[in-house]
């Protein structure tokens, strides 16, 4: 009777426990996270439209044909970008973009930059197997 | 409740079906892809790979979730002796879920992206999932009694569809400019939502599991065990918490991190389990690999061990810093989603579709070939994924084309091993396929 009794009681707790956890995570402000504006919310609605994670990640996060573009942004010039937008190359296809589009694209990589890095050699790693950011 | 009889327990299999010609069909479109790493700009005019790979994820994730749902609710069904509460909800979830799966398909070939991971598709699609989710839960409660005294695959089947609806709502949060309008927030939450989603379907396929092994060793007693219960709060444990370790290197807060980092360590204890348990495992195992339903069951324990071992290194943010962003973690969801759930997925397939006698010597060789060429295709990912952390840690970097000339070689074996691998799933598909429509004539 009492190990079905604690079934249910540690089944409550967790849950309890896991839905303080996600309201926290949903209302909680986010070091270095900028509201995005009118423009630069588009552009990350045109990175979605044109699925654009499917070949490139941020954060390392998404496919891997294509190169990270956390802070492609940094690195190159916009004029760079777009162009290789625009004419694609061996393996990228051509994407046809308006120029609105495009200007709204580099607007969120832009902030994305702004964002933080996600270069792993900017992390320091700690005896105890956890990580820092330098 | 109706009497359980052969054609009400047919509904639930029309899943596992469909599952299995949405997992060959996964698997060609994954083959396609590879073709796409090794041959730059192969059929990009045709099916670029922002279409393919969408197109491969989403029959591999319908094909997993579809074979899940077959699975349990035929289980369901001979654990009560009895017909599910209702075959026409069931009917009615199948072609919702077989119609959006359609238009899901049709929308990647037109380029209409939502452009999210995992659900690549417009979020309008998510609404009949939606609605064929509820469809499901209002089914599985209507066929539950109660909760008191029963085994522990009940527990894990009603996690499972629990947190499917709970982690599939919070995929989509993002549909909110409170969660759209912050980029870190917004990655946060999104990882949160698969990270437990993945868990729940994993929490539907190995309560099946365990339904299985019960009904082959005819062993009644591990079900209700501490043991049992203990290895289910532990995954349950990590299920709601250790999704952290996706976003190690995202600066979210440091909290997610360090309570990731300690969650996912306690999946340490299932791994000791495996090693205590493996002589006896092993005589268990010879006692029952003449069912291939069994012998399928003992490769996924297995792969088990391999697909955790690497999942706790990786989530160890000391190691993850190098791994994280390279092929070692594709590696880890292909030993998870191939090894494990596919090797479950089909042993279910066998026990409940299959017909009579196995006929072992024409599965011998295509499940040794099945996996062997997992193995290589395994290795190969994890050999190009350490070359690529190589690359990322690199001072004085390559361009990242070069890099990518570099692993060729190993996209070149993977793409072979992946050849192997459609052929002999395939083959096991026909085995299965056949069997089933011949004994329904």
């Amino acid at each position: 009777m009492n190990f079905e009794k604690n079934k249910i009681i540690i089944t409550i707790g967790l849950f309890i426990i896991f839905t303080f956890y996600s309201i926290i995570l949903y209302t909680s402000v986010y070091k270095n996270d900028q509201s995005t504006n009118d423009t630069n919310h588009d552009g990350k609605l045109i990175w979605q439209k044109y699925n654009c994670g499917a070949c490139h990640q941020i954060y390392g996060l998404g496919g891997y044909l294509g190169p990270d573009l956390t802070n492609e942004y940094a690195k190159r010039s916009e004029a760079f970008i777009i162009a290789f937008i625009k004419n694609g190359n061996n393996t990228m296809p051509q994407f046809d973009l308006t120029d609105q589009e495009l200007h709204s694209l580099m607007q969120f990589l832009k902030l994305l930059d702004s964002s933080g890095s996600s270069d792993p050699r900017t992390f320091k790693i700690n005896t105890n197997g956890s990580i820092e950011q330098e | 409740m109706e009497v359980l009889n052969k054609n009400k327990k047919a509904v639930a299999s029309r899943f596992i079906l469909l599952g299995l010609i949405l997992l060959v069909l996964g698997m060609t479109f994954g083959l396609i892809g590879s073709f796409q790493y090794i041959i730059p700009g192969f059929a990009k005019h045709i099916l670029s790979f922002e279409q393919v790979r969408p197109l491969h994820v989403s029959s591999v994730v319908f094909w997993i979730i579809s074979g899940a749902i077959g699975a349990m609710f035929t289980y369901l069904q001979e654990y009560n002796n009895k017909a599910i509460f209702s075959t026409l909800l069931l009917k009615i979830q199948f072609y919702l879920f077989l119609s959006t799966f359609t238009l899901i398909c049709i929308s990647y070939l037109m380029s209409v992206f939502g452009g999210r991971e995992y659900w690549e598709f417009p979020p309008i699609l998510g609404i009949p999932m939606l609605i064929s989710w509820v469809l499901l839960i209002i089914n599985f409660f209507k066929s539950l009694r109660t909760l008191q005294h029963q085994p522990v695959y009940i527990w894990m089947w009603l996690t499972g569809v629990i947190f499917f609806l709970i982690t599939f709502l919070e995929s989509y949060l993002w549909l909110s400019p409170f969660f759209r309008n912050y980029i870190i927030k917004d990655i946060t939450i999104q990882w949160k939502s698969y990270g437990s989603m993945v868990g729940s379907w994993n929490m539907l396929i190995y309560g099946s599991s365990l339904f299985c092994l019960e009904k082959i060793s005819g062993n009644k007693k591990y079900g209700h065990s501490k043991i049992a219960f203990l290895l289910y709060f532990t995954g349950l444990f990590n299920l709601m918490f250790n999704w952290g370790h996706h976003i190690y290197t995202l600066p979210t807060h440091h909290y997610v991190k360090h309570i990731s980092y300690f969650v996912s360590m306690t999946e340490l204890f299932i791994i000791g389990r495996i090693i205590y348990l493996w002589k006896s495992s092993l005589t268990e195992a010879q006692k029952y690999f003449h069912i291939l339903s069994y012998r399928f069951i003992v490769a996924a324990d297995i792969w088990v061990f391999l697909t955790l071992l690497l999942a706790i290194l990786m989530s160890i943010p000391g190691i993850n810093v190098y791994t994280h962003g390279t092929h070692i973690t594709v590696a880890h969801t292909m030993g998870a989603t191939i090894g494990i759930n596919t090797f479950l997925l089909l042993a279910f397939g066998f026990d409940i579709l299959y017909k009579g006698k196995h006929h072992q010597q024409y599965a011998r060789l295509p499940f040794w070939i099945l996996n062997g060429s997992l193995f290589i295709f395994w290795i190969s990912l994890i050999i190009a994924g350490i070359l690529k952390a190589r690359w990322q840690m690199d001072t004085h970097q390559i361009p990242f084309s070069s890099m990518m000339i570099q692993l060729r070689p190993f996209f070149i074996l993977f793409t072979i091993s992946g050849t192997a691998l459609l052929i002999s799933i395939s083959y096991f598909v026909y085995l299965i396929m056949r069997n089933y429509l011949s004994n329904k004539k």
